[in-house]
């Protein structure tokens, strides 16, 4: 069946109108990391000013971004090569050799997400306190690895499932242990949906700032921790803070933008058969 | 001459090893307020100085309040200098959190402290905290719409006076608002103020029984007049405006009024963050039925606590921003109207301070001013101005503020508003066990 004109202009005005919505508070969030303090906070608000960059260089210069920047990328890397590392095989066994528990454990793993992570600040923070783990890398991986370990199961499960059993089964008849099954035969069939789960998991963490804050003081402190340091009680900041945020977000934008296709291809893997 | 060489390589090492053996690295906690930014910034100084180092964490100011609580009470050692306010302060030292700051250097001039900021910071005769800049609040005007507008705002005005000004100065069309004043909920935010206009009407937060007292005449005159004068002369939205949104209000010229805090007025009358500098004038906070506890007192306080392990160093860093040497370095580098105020009798008798800083007379008064062992028409069993010092307070100022700004919006009577603020009071006080 064609759609009709009347159709089609729905489609283009919703989806537009989707997109342009979510992308607003980017777009002025990057505008106002470009305008002096008094500009940021003008009504009504200025769509036209002069542009300044001295923001920017205020923030690389008083704040340790680089610093920042690469904590970021080293816990969110090692919190999702951690996490596959402990999600596939187990994710493997729930998909392939289920058993009479697989989809309560399945459940309770995924329940671990619906408690507030505030509910258990106080004993996590004590046992990285007590374990030395405070404001270190190795402490934010662990975590974040561990909070993100239900959706990289459910996720690579999901994505496993997907895979006839008989194939696994002929590769095992041909002599293949677990791990060459993983290797030969999963992992070119699950392929995509690997990628987008590890792309997933990288977000994820690159914007959790809850353990971030609360973790880390300045050694281990990454993108998350750095933008709250520009907001002020007493003073403008807005201006600031824009900027902070723009560099924070500009390397998983940029990196999303280039991984977009194995992000959409991965997480439709499946969805028609 | 290999001989000589081995000695001079020896020396070398043993003075490097020397020095990094003494070099020592202090974490200090702090907010991101203009002041602070410029002591990291000369901390290298200091830094040259002494062959010691400075981390700096820089926090948000409640994430600020609730890592470092985290910290000392479960004897982290994380952080070896915190920020802290002149709520925390006592507290804090009574909890036995905070190291005692009564042994700096004669040259550090104790003396030279302004008495109530002094006071504020002292517990049981010691102090517990050093002053690195302090604020009272006071009453901000526009000059040029007062002239415009034929009148004259007095230098100690009424609550009275200020209604009939800011009538006559409300211009909606223009977007002109005859008064701004916070209305954000939160302890800090809207109840500061507030905080000051209950006592000025004669108000208390509790009774020598600790028994609430939000349902008294004095905080119904006082809420009934905020609420009435902020519906009718303040800007749309004012239950979100704490003190950055009213900053902006005024820096972009939508406010003819504004009562609240004296560090405000160095930014006013900085051209790069106000479109309104030279044309604000300064009056001392407004009174209503007395002028006890009608202008608040804030503190922003360099401490070492006591789960630090690195005291001695920490001692004297923070001897060294909070000494006048560090307030002439201010002025020196960044320029006088940047220096702390509100802290040294010295600033206020430096002329280069006081030809940068138009306002640094009218500071200089609100801080002296304050009382907060008496802040109160009708004696209290607490210490503070625009808070109590106990540690219930946070949550029951956030509450109470919560109430009231329901009542700004329009969503509450100021009746039920109120009445509603004195039933979480008293519960609240319950379970801290200050009422049976």
């Amino acid at each position: 069946m064609k759609a009709s004109p009347l159709q089609k202009l729905i489609v283009f005005v919703l989806g537009w109108g989707a997109a342009l919505l979510m992308f607003f508070p980017v777009a002025w969030m990057v505008l106002t990391g470009f305008k002096s303090e008094i500009d940021a906070v003008h009504s009504p608000p200025l769509l036209i000013f002069h542009p300044i960059l001295s923001n920017f260089t205020h923030v690389i210069h008083e704040g340790d971004y680089l610093g920042a920047l690469g904590n970021s990328v080293g816990i969110a890397l090692g919190a999702t090569v951690l996490g596959l590392l402990i999600a596939m095989p187990g994710a493997y066994a729930m998909a392939f050799f289920p058993n009479r528990w697989t989809k309560d454990l399945l459940l309770w793993m995924l329940s671990t997400k619906m408690m507030p992570a505030v509910g258990v600040l106080m004993p996590i923070y004590l046992i990285c306190q007590k374990s030395g783990l405070l404001d270190t890398l190795t402490g934010l991986v662990l975590v974040m690895m561990l909070s993100n370990l239900p959706i990289i199961v459910w996720m690579l499960y999901t994505f496993f499932k997907e895979i006839p059993g008989d194939i696994i089964e002929a590769s095992r008849m041909d002599g293949a242990g677990p791990l060459a099954q993983l290797r030969i035969v999963l992992l070119p069939l699950a392929g995509p949906g690997i990628a987008s789960t590890a792309l997933l998991s990288i977000i994820l963490t690159w914007n959790e700032a809850f353990w971030s804050l609360n973790l880390t003081s300045s050694n281990a402190a990454p993108l998350t921790a750095f933008i709250a340091t520009f907001s002020a009680p007493e003073g403008l900041f807005w201006a600031k803070l824009s900027a902070a945020s723009t560099l924070a977000v500009a390397p998983i934008l940029i990196f999303g933008w280039l991984t977009q296709r194995q992000l959409v291809r991965g997480l439709t893997f499946g969805a028609v058969k | 001459m290999r001989l000589k060489i081995t000695a001079a390589l020896s020396a070398a090492l043993l003075a490097a090893s020397g020095t990094s053996a003494l070099a020592t690295t202090i974490t200090v906690a702090t907010v991101n307020n203009n002041d602070m930014v410029v002591m990291q910034k000369l901390s290298k100084v200091w830094e040259k100085e002494t062959g010691n180092h400075v981390k700096w964490v820089v926090l948000e100011e409640n994430v600020l309040r609730q890592r470092v609580t985290t910290d000392i009470a479960t004897h982290g050692g994380q952080f070896d200098v915190v920020t802290i306010g002149a709520y925390e302060t006592p507290i804090w030292a009574k909890r036995g959190w905070l190291d005692k700051l009564n042994d700096f250097p004669a040259s550090y001039d104790y003396n030279d402290l302004l008495a109530p900021v002094r006071s504020a910071l002292t517990v049981n005769g010691n102090m517990y905290a050093v002053p690195f800049y302090s604020e009272a609040s006071f009453t901000m005007y526009r000059k040029d719409l007062f002239e415009k507008a034929g009148l004259t705002m007095p230098d100690q005005p009424t609550y009275a006076q200020i209604e009939q000004f800011a009538d006559k100065l409300t211009d909606k069309s223009k977007q002109q608002y005859g008064i701004c004043l916070r209305g954000k909920p939160g302890w800090g935010e809207n109840m500061a103020f507030l905080g000051t206009l209950v006592n000025s009407n004669g108000g208390r937060w509790f009774d020598m029984d600790w028994k609430p007292q939000l349902t008294t005449k004095p905080w119904e005159d006082a809420i009934n007049y905020y609420v009435k004068l902020m519906q009718k002369d303040g800007p749309p939205g004012a239950a979100s405006d704490g003190f950055n949104e009213v900053e902006a209000l005024f820096a972009t010229g939508h406010c003819a009024i504004w009562v609240d805090s004296t560090v405000a007025a160095g930014m006013l009358e900085d051209p790069k963050q106000s479109q309104v500098a030279g044309k604000v004038g300064f009056a001392k906070a407004p009174i209503a039925v007395t002028d006890k506890g009608a202008s608040w007192q804030w503190i922003w306080s360099l401490a070492v606590p006591s789960s630090s392990k690195k005291e001695k160093v920490a001692k004297e860093f923070i001897a060294w921003a909070t000494s006048k040497q560090y307030i002439d370095l201010v002025g020196k580098t960044d320029g006088w109207v940047l220096a702390p105020p509100g802290t040294r009798m010295s600033t206020y008798q430096n002329p280069d301070y006081l030809a940068a800083a138009p306002f640094a007379k009218q500071v200089l008064a609100a801080v002296q001013s304050v009382d907060p062992q008496h802040p109160t028409l009708l004696p209290v069993p607490y210490t503070g101005i625009q808070f109590v010092t106990i540690p219930p307070f946070q949550q029951i100022g956030t509450t109470v503020g919560q109430d009231i700004a329901g009542a700004l919006s329009g969503g509450t009577s100021v009746q039920a508003a109120l009445q509603s603020a004195q039933d979480s009071t008293t519960s609240a006080m319950q379970q801290a066990g200050y009422l049976k």
